[in-house]
């Protein structure tokens, strides 16, 4: 294995929250992201898979330092991305994009297509002149699927495919090396989310580039992913080779989240097993005691709540956080 | 699979191909509608606002130029009439004239002068200090925003005529002065409502994209936030420029505003108030120019509302 | 077996500033007792829109022509008295986001027994009753303390799990479950989607499922409508519908939805956008995107026609006989 380029070590995203308090708060922090650890290596995609406040979109912004950590360490090519001053840390972005999830928010409603693709351009390359610049950007716009004579159009003009393709020309312009997915396709019908699964996946190809693909969708992430990490509050419970993960998934979450997934097929949908979670997820602010998932977990025991599982192998380019996953 | 042309020499991914019987993208092509452009075109159908935009050109216009073309200037007296004459367009006073034998109609092109500068220039200062302060409160958040916010509470407790009345009095009746002053005062509130929509707009994943592509904060409030919350200014501007003119004319009204022989609508209405009796016509004519002014801004200010209509964004 | 809800040549449209969109074009459909029909469509395909308008619950600038029969009444001719009887009453409807279709200040309990106090003139004790009684139905725990709490302080599930309760309360004939697990997580669209099954098992009532998602119309429908521009493209039984798909337009959807019993390649994509509905392709809508285009296709609009096993679809090219 090649020297990963980005090293994330222990890293911890906490937000106070106001709890109470008349004239000075009390706050008490919600660990939005609680000590994640992974590597992602160039060319690579990463899939990260939780469902709504699991911190998987924290995650990815803190990645890029668009919401600062805690604690912990982002290594991007051996430099800590917490310890860089703001011009340190917009020069370091330059290599590192984010596509978001909901097309027509994430792009400026009074600038044209053009300007939108051409942003990082002016910033990053402030002396390029006006021609090279809507020449790169025309190349852009074909390349992801647009048709360059729109290059005038606003984004309302488009549709949510189309602004999607805007977004990802946008992340893509500067040939980063390290592109952020924050759901990027759940906003979209499902006959575009293919186009755009398979435009990412294509572009990952042609750059080379190392992807953090974080969506809720299990079936998609599957499609497109090397890795796979699942996360639960916060916290790692599973990180493992997709074949792996998806074949032999030792988490009781993982498990619960897979058999949870309809098949759109009347009789598998029918006749499969179930792990069927009860109750909902608990609050991020009073997140149970030792192991996160114990209060819906089917396995859980007295020792779950004593002692916090830590990640561990389970197998071949397996690990998993759970005290009873040989069960 | 498809007949898109520019799928040409790409690698041969079949499905990847750009729409081609999009109805959309055969029409315009080459240049796009952007919502100003269509806000615009709401605006155009709405005929009060359009009316009342064209009447408040003609009359800014007409004060402009107006004076020009009359023959008698506004602080010229007329020796020989020496007291409110009816209108006699021998002696070139379409209008009568006022108490002092001056022209009223010059008087009134003049004061019209007045008020649309008042209205337009203490409008600019408090946008210019409104938008500046608020967008970068909003923005920068924290400190920089508690600071800025809790100084425009307190000058929200200043009494506004007191204030007023102080720089008069300290720096003398100044006409620019009153600019200053009357725009110093409607920032405030200005610089609320910008604040109010930057806070909103900076969770936009817009202005996260815009800083994940490397913008530096000042380049994001100039490129991002100010061309986003300007439709809101806009139709707060429309609304503030008539009570501005309102503002100035109250003071005038009070003996504050421009100085004599200089006049504004208020100072005329001052004067005509108190002869009202016997010549209604120097209280009424330009009471009906500074009443149909405010009703104007205000027919445009609604009309500019619902045209940029954030629902429609 | 007779249908319950019977919509014949519907047509929806709304009135817009830049001409009127045709949302619903001549959508027949009918529902019986006991059986769930799922409702399949993008965004934009019309499919919510045509039980919005059975429901009179249009947006003030949509009309609606065509007939919508309850039981011999024509809903799009009712006034808005017997409209007021019908729903809630007779028609119950699930909404996709629980939070805006519950009322803030509103205890559940009280949102729950208004419904039977309105309808059937309950008196207060036994709205409680019956509220408590349908609460633990739908397996909520310690139902008895939810009552007196706030929609906010309930979680997502819980609070679609109190719609559902509150769309049983007068023992409907007809429920409308409009993308009702979309804004839910898996697990908890899991254990939704079990509850609508038992619902469906012990009530007897005709359900009709409207989703985006295959998966879900897999699980919980007996027969499958795919809509597509405001036209209903294919119809048949479940089975029929993911075993033998024959429209172009379903078979795309089926073949480009990620599975996660399947190891996939590559996606095969349907090319192009969805439709403009204001400004809709001649003949069939979905020629611009139809990997089967004739010259046919662009000239007629292929109708929607029963094929001998029950199935019925509207394309010129599977009436020719071609099976993929």
């Amino acid at each position: 294995m090649s020297d990963p380029f980005l090293q994330v070590r222990d890293l911890k995203v906490h937000f106070p929250v106001r709890t109470g308090g008349l004239f000075v708060g009390q706050y008490s922090p919600l660990k939005a992201v609680d000590g994640v650890t992974f590597d992602l290596n160039p060319g690579e995609t990463l899939g990260v898979v939780g469902e709504s406040g699991c911190g998987k979109s924290t995650l990815g912004r803190a990645v890029l330092q668009l919401v600062g950590a805690t604690d912990g360490v982002v290594s991007w090519l051996g430099t800590d991305l917490t310890s860089l001053n703001k011009k340190e840390l917009i020069a370091a972005r330059e290599n590192l994009q984010i596509v978001f999830q909901d097309p027509l928010a994430s792009l400026d409603p009074r600038m044209t297509a053009g300007d939108i693709i051409a942003e990082p351009l002016r910033n990053y390359r402030p002396t390029l002149t006006k021609a090279d610049r809507r020449k790169m950007v025309e190349d852009m716009m074909e390349r992801v699927g647009l048709l360059p004579r729109m290059i005038n159009r606003y984004p309302h003009e488009f549709s949510g495919g189309q602004c999607q393709r805007i977004g990802i020309a946008r992340a893509m312009i500067l040939r980063p090396r390290l592109v952020i997915c924050d759901e990027p396709v759940s906003a979209l019908d499902v006959s575009i989310q293919a186009q755009v699964v398979n435009l990412l996946m294509d572009l990952q190809r042609d750059f080379g580039l190392a992807l953090l693909f974080i969506s809720h969708d299990l079936a998609i992430v599957r499609h497109i992913s090397h890795r796979v990490l699942v996360l639960y509050l916060g916290k790692v419970m599973e990180l493992a080779d997709k074949a792996a993960l998806y074949a032999t998934p030792r988490h009781p979450y993982t498990q619960a989240l897979l058999s949870a997934v309809p098949i759109p097929d009347p009789t598998k949908e029918r006749n499969k097993d179930r792990v069927l979670l009860t109750g909902d997820l608990p609050s991020p602010l009073d997140p149970p005691s030792g192991c996160v998932f114990r209060t819906r977990c089917p396995r859980a025991s007295s020792v779950c709540a004593e002692t916090t599982p830590m990640l561990e192998s389970a197998g071949e380019g397996q690990a998993v956080a759970c005290h009873h996953w040989r069960d | 699979m498809s007949d898109a042309p520019m799928n040409e020499g790409r690698p041969p991914r079949a499905n990847l191909s750009v729409p081609h019987a999009d109805a959309l993208d055969k029409a315009a092509d080459v240049e796009g509608r952007s919502l100003w452009q269509d806000a615009f075109r709401r605006l155009q159908a709405n005929r009060a606002a359009m009316i009342s935009a064209i009447v408040l050109i003609v009359m800014a216009f007409v004060c402009f130029v107006g004076p020009v073309l009359v023959p008698w200037s506004y602080e010229e007296i007329d020796w020989d009439i020496l007291e409110a004459a009816p209108p006699n367009f021998d002696t070139g006073h379409y209008l009568g004239t006022d108490s002092l034998g001056r022209d009223l109609l010059a008087r009134i092109l003049q004061g019209g002068q007045v008020s649309f500068l008042v209205g337009i220039l203490a409008t600019s200062v408090a946008l210019v200090i409104g938008v500046t302060v608020g967008a970068t409160a909003g923005f920068m958040g924290g400190r920089v925003d508690q600071v800025l916010m809790r100084f425009v509470d307190v000058m929200y407790a200043v009494p506004l005529m007191f204030f007023i009345i102080i720089l008069m009095v300290v720096f003398g009746r100044n006409f620019y002065l009153m600019f200053l002053a009357i725009g110093f005062v409607e920032w405030l509130t200005m610089s609320r409502i910008v604040r109010g929509q930057t806070l909103t707009l900076k969770n936009k994943e817009f202005i996260e994209a815009a800083r994940a592509s490397g913008g530096s904060t000042i380049s994001i409030i100039a490129r991002h936030i100010i061309p986003n919350v300007l439709g809101v200014v806009i139709v707060y501007v429309t609304l503030t420029i008539p009570q501005v003119i309102l503002l100035e004319s109250f003071l005038s009204f009070l003996g504050l505003g421009v100085q004599p022989p200089m006049t504004s609508w208020g100072a005329l209405i001052a004067e005509g108030a108190q002869e009202m009796e016997i010549t209604p016509r120097t209280l009424v004519l330009p009471a009906v120019c500074l009443s149909t002014t405010l009703f104007c801004f205000n027919f445009l200010g609604d009309g500019l509302r619902d045209a940029l209509d954030p629902k429609d964004r | 077996m007779t249908s319950v809800l019977e919509i014949d040549k519907l047509f929806v449209s709304f009135a817009t500033p830049d001409g009127a969109v045709e949302a619903v074009t001549g959508v027949s459909l009918s529902v019986e007792a006991g059986e769930c029909l799922g409702l399949v469509g993008e965004s934009g395909s019309g499919k919510s829109q045509t039980f919005m308008a059975a429901m009179g619950l249009l947006a003030d600038n949509g009309t609606a022509t065509g007939h919508i029969r309850l039981d011999g009444i024509n809903l799009l001719s009712a006034t808005e008295k017997q409209l007021n009887k019908v729903r809630g009453e007779r028609i119950a409807m699930i909404f996709q986001d629980p939070m805006t279709s519950l009322t803030p200040h509103m205890k559940i309990g009280r949102q729950l027994s208004e419904v039977l106090i309105e309808h059937q003139g309950a008196d207060k004790e036994t709205g409680r009753r019956r509220a408590l009684e349908m609460l633990d139905r739908v397996h909520i725990p310690e139902a008895e303390r939810r009552l007196d709490m706030y929609p906010h302080e309930l979680s997502g599930g819980l609070r679609q799990r109190v719609m559902i309760a509150m769309a049983l309360m007068c023992e409907p004939e007809v429920i409308i479950a409009d993308e009702p697990t979309t804004a839910l997580d898996v697990t908890v669209q899991a254990q939704i989607l079990d509850l609508l099954t038992e619902v469906k098992d012990n009530l007897g009532a005709a359900i009709v499922l409207i989703t985006h998602d295959l998966g879900v119309v897999a699980g919980l429908a007996d027969r499958v409508a795919v809509m597509y521009a405001g036209r209903i493209v294919e119809q048949g039984t479940v089975g029929d519908i993911f075993a033998t798909p024959t429209h172009p337009y379903t078979q795309g959807l089926l073949a480009c939805t990620p599975r996660l019993d399947v190891e996939t390649e590559e996606l095969v994509t349907i090319a192009g956008q969805p439709p403009n509905l204001q400004n809709l392709p001649t003949g069939c809508s979905f020629h611009p995107r139809c990997p089967h285009v004739f010259d046919q296709c662009k000239a007629q609009r292929p109708s929607l026609e029963k094929m001998p096993g029950g199935q019925a679809r509207a394309c010129f090219h599977a009436a020719m006989g071609a099976a993929e």
